[in-house]
């Protein structure tokens, strides 16, 4: 690769120190960055270092991520093509999820990435990874007809308001890629809830309808899906949230190589599964009647649980603590999701919410163990 | 009476260049530098001029808070350059050596014949009082207190750390020595900890509290042991004297010299043949290096690879280093080397994104690149797997750099050294500089608490 290196090298010499574009020298490292791991040294400190970094880390969430959006491409087309009772070979389906997927994956990236090299660029530090991962998330949790105008002005939003003005990746308070989805959720509400979204083109042919399951439910008539179905994810809903199976393959990635918590996910599972025996129980409505496992399969809250909620910057980053924030997001979800007849998903709200809580949860926790140690030094 | 301690947090990291337990000869030095860096927190107050001739064990300066502290020469000659840095600050006193050494004779006695007054000062006039480090603030200690219990760990678990057994072998009687005169400067014990997997003559030293460790790195560390042991509270002293320091404080007392020479573990992958050679604290190593190691792109570490500083092919050992460690410098690209499981073989990393976990046995030749950029801290719940310490090594970290007195003091700042985070500099995604960011913390305690 030294004819790449050099090449680069020849390229990035205006941006360099005293070079025309020095200015613009975090723009440039962050393409060098992402080509090559940088020469840089250790100065001070260990003089050896993991041959982790926080690249590697963010590129394993988007491996994690890989199938839960390839079936997400392949659904968009399913749904599409079987409602109007057209063939659903995977090809087909493919090409047609991938024709409607891909642009919004491309504004996403384009917009978020735009504004954090400009930040960058404005306050002389380096772009950060973190974008890396939101910029997929957030189409992920789209509905597939959102217009591309309006995720873009979700982006500039989640970006600006949820990341960068807290001091960028690392400082914010709430997950950036939630903030996009709460953004649209309020400000464009007949794109982004109803029966008419949740399936491509279900606004413009009447022969199809975009309606979920939990949408369904919560206008009080049955499902028509298999359980199997709601399982493997051939159902209605955002474009990478429908494969439970495909979210448990990025659980697992994510689990073995320790990247994303497994006691925040072990304890959204337990909350949810907590709360919807509660609801069991009580059966007042088709809601709460929705046995308990199945609410864990439909909606966002296996995606939540696994991709959203294990968020490190945004969630509990105490260990006890990641169990008491993912057991009370399953119990909100749950919760949100069946007393809020207008909004039947609650996963979204159930993380914003806790997001808001993780600082206090840690706060207790750590406050434990300043406690253990006042108490040592009375003894002593 | 014997005690069994289980680390069970932490990392080893295996690296090629680990010194064999033999012993080389080494010439003697042109030169010797002594230097008030290596004393962190103490500003000298010189005590010798250039010219000046001195013999082994005479002061060479005190320390401007405390002139009962005082360093003196590892060896005989004359004084030859006072080196100076920026605001005339004292970097290194460098003494040229004669060809033999006369010692400043200091009278012998049996420890535990004196009683604690003597005995410190005794310790305090040969200028090896600069082995005594105290908890929390890790400085040399201040011998005007009276701490509740001395640490001296006799393993070091670091990688290619040396092994005290074989380094103060001969040197037994001296030791016990050594240990004795400790169990005068303190109320509480003195704890011996000793590798628990590896029977050596520490475990049959008397007049210690033996404690038997098990476990990865940071084991070995006396922070460790200490957090198991007997933790520093809020307006504790505790204090630590490394083994080889034990060592000239014991033959301090059976000969009446002040003798610096120890044996020094010459390691890394950049060494020949990696082993042991007699060296004095402050010796200049540029003939050793040039003749044992590989200088060409390489490091040159006085201490090791963890904790040690960087110093060049011709300068000089470190006070209280054992051990020199020689890697090869990074100074490489890696084309998509971020990608997960790439590099596997050749770059170790305690995360499951590598497959070095596949291969725990393997020595690695690790190099000085940093994997990466410093980025924010983003990855939650990695620093807790490397720090034994019931603390919180995040929210401490936090709390340091944002300067919150109250909120380090709660967390537990007394209770670490640098040296504790130094597997949080290795494992940390973001490359932060733990180790750093701990001394600043603890500087401010000085400052603001004492």
């Amino acid at each position: 690769m030294d004819f790449l290196r050099k090449k680069f090298d020849e390229i990035r010499k205006p941006f360099n120190k005293g070079g025309k574009f020095e200015k613009f020298a975090p723009a440039i490292n962050s393409i060098d960055t992402l080509l090559f791991v940088p020469k840089h040294n250790t100065h001070g400190g260990a003089h050896i270092r993991d041959g982790v970094d926080l690249k590697r880390v963010m590129v394993t969430v988007i491996f994690a991520l890989l199938p839960a959006m390839f079936f997400g491409m392949y659904n968009i087309g399913f749904q599409h093509f079987s409602q109007l009772g057209e063939s659903t070979a995977i090809l087909d389906c493919m090409i047609f999820g991938a024709w409607k997927f891909l642009p919004m994956l491309l504004v996403s990236y384009g917009v978020g990435l735009a504004i954090e090299i400009a930040f960058a660029v404005y306050n002389q530090h380096e772009v950060n990874e973190g974008y890396l991962v939101s910029g997929m998330l957030i189409p992920l949790i789209m509905p597939i007809d959102f217009p591309l105008w309006m995720l873009a002005v979700s982006v500039v939003f989640a970006v600006f308001i949820g990341k960068e003005a807290f001091g960028g990746t690392g400082m914010n308070i709430f997950n950036p890629a939630l903030i996009a989805r709460a953004f649209a959720f309020f400000s464009y509400a007949p794109q982004m809830s109803g029966d008419k979204v949740w399936v491509a083109d279900a606004s413009t042919i009447d022969a199809v309808s975009g309606e979920t399951i939990l949408g369904q439910l919560a206008a009080g008539t049955d499902t028509s899906w298999s359980v199997l179905d709601m399982f493997l994810g051939f159902i209605p809903g955002s474009v990478g949230e429908t494969s439970v199976l495909a979210i448990l393959i990025g659980a697992a990635i994510l689990i073995f190589t320790g990247v994303g918590s497994w006691k925040i996910m072990t304890g959204t599972l337990i909350g949810g599964a907590a709360m919807g025996l509660i609801f069991n129980a009580l059966g007042i409505n088709e809601l709460m009647n929705f046995p308990w496992w199945q609410h864990l399969l439909v909606g966002g809250f296996a995606f939540g649980a696994v991709f959203m909620a294990t968020d490190p910057v945004s969630g509990a980053q105490t260990e006890k603590g990641k169990w008491i924030y993912g057991i009370l997001i399953g119990f909100f979800a749950i919760m949100i999701r069946v007393f809020n007849g207008a909004y039947p998903e609650g996963m979204m709200m159930a993380i914003l919410l806790m997001n808001v809580f993780a600082p206090t949860i840690d706060h207790y926790v750590v406050a434990g163990n300043i406690k253990k140690r006042k108490n040592r030094l009375k003894a002593a | 009476m014997s005690q069994d301690i289980r680390v069970k947090k932490g990392l080893n990291i295996k690296l090629k260049g680990q010194a064999a337990l033999t012993t080389a000869a080494s010439s003697r030095s042109a030169f010797y530098a002594i230097k008030p860096t290596d004393f962190h927190g103490i500003t000298p107050k010189l005590a010798v001029k250039a010219g000046e001739e001195v013999a082994v064990g005479d002061v060479v300066f005190f320390s401007k808070g405390n002139d009962r502290i005082k360093f003196t020469s590892p060896v005989s000659g004359i004084v030859k350059e006072i080196k100076r840095g920026a605001k005339r600050k004292v970097l290194a006193i460098i003494i040229e050596a004669k060809s033999e050494d006369q010692f400043k004779d200091f009278g012998t006695a049996n420890p535990l014949d004196l009683d604690k007054e003597a005995v410190l000062e005794k310790i305090l006039e040969s200028g090896s009082f600069a082995y005594v480090k105290q908890r929390p603030y890790d400085v040399i200690a201040n011998p005007a207190d009276s701490p509740k219990a001395i640490f001296v760990s006799s393993f070091d678990t670091a990688p290619l750390g040396p092994n005290y057994a074989y380094a103060l072998k001969g040197k037994e009687e001296a030791f016990q020595a050594g240990i004795n005169a400790l169990t005068k400067l303190t109320e509480g014990a003195v704890n011996l900890a000793v590798d628990g997997s590896e029977a050596t003559f520490f475990s049959k030293i008397e007049n210690a509290n033996i404690v038997n460790v098990y476990g990865k790195h940071p084991a070995g560390n006396v922070g460790t042991q200490i957090a198991e042991i007997s933790p520093v509270n809020q307006g504790d002293r505790v204090w630590s004297v490394s083994p080889q320091g034990v060592a000239v404080i014991g033959e301090l007392f059976l000969t009446g010299k002040y003798n610096a020479t120890k044996l020094v573990a010459l390691a890394g992958s950049q060494v020949n043949n990696p082993q042991y050679y007699s060296l004095a604290a402050g010796q200049n190593i540029q003939s050793l290096i040039s003749e044992n190691a590989e200088v060409n792109g390489s490091r040159v570490i006085s201490g090791n690879v963890l904790t040690g500083t960087q110093i060049g092919a011709d300068d000089f050992l470190g006070f209280y280093d054992n051990v020199i460690s020689v890697i090869p410098e990074g100074n490489e690209h890696r084309f998509f080397g971020w990608l997960p499981f790439v590099g596997s073989k050749s770059i170790h990393s305690a995360s499951k994104t590598s497959f070095a976990w596949l291969n725990p046995g393997k020595e690695y030749t690790l190099n000085t690149s940093l994997n990466g950029e410093e980025r924010a801290l983003v990855v939650t719940g990695e620093m807790e797997k490397v720090v034994p310490l019931d603390i919180y090594p995040l929210q401490l970290l936090k709390a340091c750099i944002a300067n919150d007195i109250e909120k380090m003091e709660n967390l537990g700042i007394y209770e670490v050294a640098p040296e504790d985070f130094a597997l949080v500099d290795y494992i940390n995604t973001s490359k932060i500089e733990a180790q750093q960011i701990i001394r600043q913390g603890l500087d401010l305690m000085i400052k603001e608490v004492g």
